[in-house]
């Protein structure tokens, strides 16, 4: 379908963007790659009397990576992540993950804040952003806030996020060298969102067991979400293939899915734990 | 509103309603109706155009989005005279059935080709996968795309 009618503006600095949201009381709408939010028009499932195009905005488009960990613009597109050498090292897991969002032609566009703000329960970094312990620092005419990650998503495409709330920055906790990690998912097609996806990271010690544990699910719930019941198996113990064995199953039992057009939740809570055997597999190898 | 751009190498200036989309004005307002317009929600693929050298879906932006931009549809990339190397090789490989995907077809590998004229046939088929041909022809196709490869290696680009 075609748009419904709307108005545009391309405001220069971020206190107009702001404004422009405050002025609208809810009823405009910050547009970054607009990947998400130009399909939901289409299907009138949003109609904003404004659309604030952020595309003038610099500052949100830039990639920090220092000791304490890496930032990334609310407008740094999934290209962007793919094409930055230093991610390799900074947050391998972040830039596994980005491989597997959207279709070629998407990915030039589609911007990491613009994810985070849509809350796709399906969506990677959402998941990847919960699983991280990630920060989401955001502005709104009261000034400006950061969110943890896990208090942030509160349902399918429904966040903590003010009206006149823009996120700026997506801020991740210091990624360190030997840190084992995984991701999985599985789709249907290539690109496509997925069934169901999980992100393992750990530390190990000399002795080879696993502490730092973090497990996190997608795909399956109403939004993306830890899961510390299998954490907590594997903190503390040698990850090889009973503990896999045993967190695949403390998965199927634990995750909240449900049965939708695309899969049963049976299914999906098998999917689940076979995605998060597959992601300890691979960070354990 | 008014916008400003740049389509095929040409200035170009349009007066759209803001909720135009980029695929809708080049169609409507400047005529270009080799870009095809399919879903409309971002999933087939047919309106892929070039944004400062990006392959884009233009149906997911609004052409107000475009001021400033170079443009480059799928007139663009060939001229009357002769096919390109790459249209040359659907030709030859009958990666074209009924004809509606293959401007997002050609944009797309025209894009992939251009940064990277040694991609194998995995990678051309992922990025491909943002494209549904709905006859079904992908195997000629990649064939098609993988035969144009050497022509790109001899020149950076053929835009």
């Amino acid at each position: 379908m075609k748009l419904p009618p709307l108005e545009y503006a391309c405001p220069a600095t971020l206190s107009e963007a702001i404004a422009l949201l405050a002025a609208h009381d809810g009823d405009a709408k910050a547009i970054a790659g607009g990947q998400s939010l130009m399909p939901m028009l289409a299907f009138r499932m949003a109609a904003p009397t404004l659309l604030v195009d952020l595309r003038k905005l610099p500052e949100l488009k830039e990639i920090r990576i220092t000791a304490d960990g890496v930032g990334l613009g609310a407008m740094v597109r999934w290209r962007d992540i793919e094409d930055d050498e230093r991610l390799a090292s900074a947050h391998p897991l972040l830039q596994a993950a980005v491989a597997h969002v959207a279709h070629y032609q998407i990915r030039n566009r589609g911007t990491i804040g613009g994810s985070v703000a849509h809350a796709d329960p399906a969506a990677e970094i959402p998941g990847i952003v919960v699983t991280c312990e990630a920060r989401i620092a955001v502005t709104g005419k009261s000034g400006a806030r950061e969110i943890a990650a896990a208090e942030f998503f509160l349902g399918p495409m429904m966040t903590v996020l003010a009206p006149d709330e823009i996120i700026t920055e997506i801020r991740f906790p210091a990624w360190p060298v030997r840190r084992r990690w995984g991701f999985e998912e599985f789709s249907r097609r290539r690109g496509d969102f997925a069934l169901a996806g999980a992100a393992v990271f750990y530390d190990q010690d000399a002795g080879g067991k696993a502490s730092n544990v973090h497990v996190g699910v997608i795909g399956v719930g109403d939004r993306p979400r830890r899961l510390p019941e299998v954490e907590a198996v594997l903190n503390g113990r040698a990850v090889d293939a009973a503990t896999i064995e045993r967190a695949a199953e403390i998965t199927s039992a634990t995750v909240d899915a449900q049965d939708d057009i695309h899969a049963g939740a049976a299914y999906r809570r098998s999917l689940a734990g076979t995605m998060v055997e597959r992601a300890l597999t691979r960070a354990a190898g | 509103m008014p916008i400003r751009f740049e389509v095929n190498g040409k200035a170009v200036s349009v007066d759209v309603e803001a909720r135009t989309t980029l695929a809708d004005c080049l169609r409507h307002h400047l005529r270009l109706t080799g870009t095809h317009v399919g879903c409309e929600h971002g999933v087939c693929g047919a309106c892929t155009v070039l944004v400062d050298g990006d392959a884009v879906r233009s149906c997911l932006m609004l052409a107000a989005q475009a001021e400033g931009s170079k443009v480059v549809t799928v007139e663009g990339l060939s001229n009357d005279d002769a096919l390109t190397p790459l249209q040359a090789s659907f030709r030859k490989h009958h990666a074209l059935q009924c004809g509606f995907c293959t401007p997002g077809m050609i944009t797309t590998a025209h894009a992939l080709l251009s940064e990277e004229p040694d991609c194998d046939a995995d990678r051309v088929r992922d990025v491909l996968s943002g494209n549904i041909c709905r006859c079904t022809g992908y195997i000629s196709i990649v064939e098609a795309v993988l035969d144009a490869r050497a022509a790109y290696k001899d020149k950076e680009s053929r835009r």
